[in-house]
């Protein structure tokens, strides 16, 4: 008996330091740099891939209309407010004439006078001419001279001339006139389409030069997206794809459109191509001009394909490739890329074949002679 | 012959395992203190590996992109790429900024990187879960250290990001997570102003009469266009080619597009040598400082312990026992207290101290040799101190008072 307390106590003493040295182990060659690398593998699939591009863009009217008078003035009143639809034909404002309707008046007093002048002129014609006919028949009567009849021959001709110019004269006042009146007309702002009055720029009482715009009216049923793209990202742009359209204030709702062409002038500065998407049909409400929006172009679907997801790409010196791992052994296998999703999927055109097994996911940067530990997800990533 | 250390261990094993463990704790906060210290050095090394880089091309004389702000015109690049040597070169910003989520924000340091794919100098080199950006907007890979998961929708200025791949160790030099986002994002986030802010600008700029002209109609609209645009980026990544000397590739960069261009062993040693150089040494005086205080405690303990078995010495001198043996009881007791204090440190600072710091510990192998050893150093050394007490005992105390 005296024996026992002693092996109690070594046994106690073995409980406590067994594990200690025990876990020490595990802490030295489980963590830190020599423990090794958890990783996630992910197998090569033979899947379709239906590609797309992603671009994002502004909505713009296709035609705008600004509408001001063509000779400088003072606006007199509009008719319209911004958001008002309008109608083609019909009048928006009004140019105040200032003087227009004195100098019709003046052009309209002239006119008759250029009337009376007429007559009188007709007047004197006839006149001269049934005198220079009179002294015709006193000469063939010998009753006298031809020196008389010659001038009245004269006076005949200078009546007629006279009566040419009065005509013109009235023809030049009707011209003016109808030139007044014209331009009376010219005053009113006139819509030329049925659209959308979206600024009102001149208020009553703005003196404008000619040119500038007093309304501007868009065609709200021409409202396209002016859409860009990475040029690094846009292989396979091209007019009639259909898109999908999000607009900023309605996020995770999606609108229809298609590409209606590619601009045939690129972004030199910003690497962007160009493009009009429109919309299948126009939203109701009409989304504000100038909203950005996320347009999504679906490319054409590729049949089955070998494919492996983005992440398991790896540059390594300067060679595009993906870590293979058969039987537990890393190696580094360069690979050619094709066409990739938007879902992170890249086909892979050689270098792998279909139920190849590659790193997805790493803890750490691997190298040939890192031990790994083919987890299902990474620690401390919540699945 | 009995071992007299393992009998007197044996005797009160329980209080000297638990001084073991308290010894052990001091040593793990020292353990860990080295590892701080290893794991700022890191940061900075990691920042540098996960860029991809060979070469930093920055603002001419600056310290750029990392240690001083520096700023060059985006389309620098392709000039660049066309030098012989360059592999790829890749446009990069760096902004370290508060990220906001749902709720709250974190800090993290903002890099808007290039489009292209994979393997593009800037992207990051492996994720942990997600996939890599496809889109050239308003996607984000953010670093697992920020908390954020796939799927959520991060706030960076006024536009939402959408997580869709997580990293892991993807740091700035100081230790805040990165979030990765395409490159005309970054750029425009860090420009951009709050609408209040572009408001005030557009009125000032309005109220200017050389910009707000009315017989130029259309001046106005191009001046505000001009304002709101940001063509910079903040370095310039490159690549070099197999075969070429980046050296040299470096130096016919700086010869003849006039930029300042830094080699990795440059960057690293702007990063270490003077971005990180002062609060490196402050953990080191910390280390320094704790490894002489754990030291003297050691000392202290086995004094104590020598101390408190001063009767039984003077019996074990009474009864002719050699010196020699008297010595090998207090330094085996001795440097069996150090051992367990060791590997009781290595196991908390490993698995208890390691995870809850805040920012990166690298416990590397070599410090824990290192540790291991001077534990060891220090046990013998403070040893002798108790050794002298022990042996100058008289042999009548065990009968005396």
């Amino acid at each position: 008996m005296k024996k026992l307390p002693f092996q109690k106590r070594t046994l106690a003493l073995i409980a406590v330091l067994v594990p200690l040295l025990a876990l020490f182990v595990y802490v030295a060659l489980r963590s830190g740099p020599l423990a090794p690398v958890s990783v996630v593998l992910a197998t090569i699939e033979n899947k379709s891939l239906s590609p797309a591009l992603f671009g994002i863009g502004t909505i713009e009217a296709r035609y705008t209309y600004k509408i001001g008078p063509t000779v400088a003035g003072r606006v007199k009143r509009l008719n319209v407010h911004v958001g008002d639809r309008v109608k083609a034909g019909q009048v928006l404002g009004e140019m105040d004439p200032v003087d227009l309707y004195d100098h019709i008046r003046a052009q309209d007093a002239t006119l008759k006078q250029a009337d009376a002048q007429l007559n009188e002129a007709q007047v004197r014609r006839d006149y001269a001419q049934t005198q220079a006919l009179r002294y015709e028949q006193l000469l063939q009567a010998r009753s006298t001279s031809e020196e008389v009849v010659a001038t009245k021959q004269h006076d005949l001709l200078v009546a007629k001339a006279g009566l040419t110019a009065a005509r013109e004269e009235r023809s030049r006042v009707r011209a003016e006139r109808e030139a007044l009146g014209a331009q009376r007309s010219n005053l009113s702002l006139i819509a030329p389409v049925d659209g959308l009055v979206v600024s009102r720029d001149a208020e009553p009482g703005t003196t404008v030069v000619a040119g500038q715009a007093v309304v501007e009216l868009i065609d709200p049923n021409t409202l396209w997206v002016n859409v860009r793209f990475d040029q690094i990202r846009a292989q396979g742009l091209a007019p009639s794809l259909s898109a999908q359209i999000s607009l900023r204030s309605q996020a995770g709702e999606q609108k229809a459109g298609r590409v209606l062409r590619v601009e045939p002038l690129a972004d030199a500065v910003t690497e962007e191509t160009l493009a009009k998407v429109v919309f299948d049909q126009i939203p109701d409400p009409l989304p504000p001009v100038g909203e950005l929006v996320e347009v999504t172009v679906t490319l054409p679907t590729l049949g089955a394909t070998p494919i492996a997801p983005n992440a398991a790409i790896h540059n390594i010196d300067g060679n595009l490739g993906v870590w293979q791992v058969t039987n537990g052994a890393l190696h580094f296998i360069p690979v050619s890329l094709g066409i990739a999703d938007l879902e992170g999927r890249v086909q892979i055109r050689e270098g792998l074949q279909v139920g190849d097994q590659v790193v997805a996911y790493s803890e750490n940067t691997l190298n040939e002679h890192s031990r790994i530990h083919v987890v299902d997800h990474i620690p401390g990533v919540t699945p | 012959m009995i071992s007299l250390a393992g009998r007197d261990i044996m005797h009160s094993w329980g209080k000297f395992v638990f001084t073991g463990m308290g010894l052990g704790l001091l040593i793990g906060i020292t353990l860990s203190m080295a590892g701080i210290y290893r794991g700022m050095v890191d940061d900075a090394k990691v920042l540098l590996d996960n860029s991809g880089a060979d070469l930093w091309v920055v603002q001419k004389d600056t310290l750029g992109p990392y240690a001083e702000s520096s700023s060059l015109y985006d389309d620098l690049w392709r000039g660049i790429r066309g030098m012989g040597g360059v592999e790829q070169a890749a446009n990069i910003t760096y902004l370290t900024m508060q990220v906001g989520k749902q709720e709250g924000d974190v800090r993290a340091m903002v890099t808007g990187i290039t489009p292209g794919g994979p393997g593009t100098p800037g992207w990051p080199p492996h994720l942990v879960a997600g996939r890599q950006m496809t889109r050239s907007h308003y996607e984000a890979v953010a670093d697992i250290a920020s908390g954020f998961k796939l799927g959520d929708r991060i706030q960076i200025r006024r536009t939402q990001y959408t997580v869709v791949g997580l990293t892991r160790r993807m740091v700035s030099s100081n230790g805040d997570p990165m979030v990765f986002i395409p490159l005309k994002d970054a750029q425009e986030a860090q420009f951009l102003k709050d609408n209040d802010a572009i408001r005030g600008q557009r009125r000032r700029t309005a109220e200017n009469p050389a910009f707000n002209r009315p017989d130029v109609p259309g001046l106005f609209d191009a001046v505000i266009a001009s304002q709101t645009t940001n063509p910079y980026v903040n370095a310039v990544l490159v690549q070099v080619e197999a075969g070429h000397d980046p050296e040299e590739v470096a130096e016919s960069i700086r010869r003849w597009k006039r930029l300042t261009v830094y080699t990795r062993s440059q960057m690293e040693e702007i990063l270490v040598g003077k971005l990180i150089a002062t609060s490196a040494r402050q953990i080191f005086m910390f280390l320094v400082i704790l490894s002489i205080v754990s030291s003297a405690i050691v000392a202290f303990i086995i004094y104590t312990l020598t101390l408190g078995k001063i009767r039984e010495i003077a019996v074990l001198k009474l009864i002719g026992t050699r010196n020699r043996t008297i010595v090998g009881l207090i330094m085996q007791q001795s440097i069996a207290l150090g051992l367990i204090g060791f590997v009781v440190g290595k196991i908390s600072a490993t698995l208890l101290m390691a995870p809850i710091f805040p920012k990166y510990v690298l416990l590397q192998p070599l410090d824990s040799v290192m540790g291991f050893m001077a534990v060891v150093m220090i046990c013998v050394l403070s040893s002798i101190i108790a050794i002298r007490a022990a042996l100058r005992v008289d042999p009548a105390e065990a009968i005396g008072g």
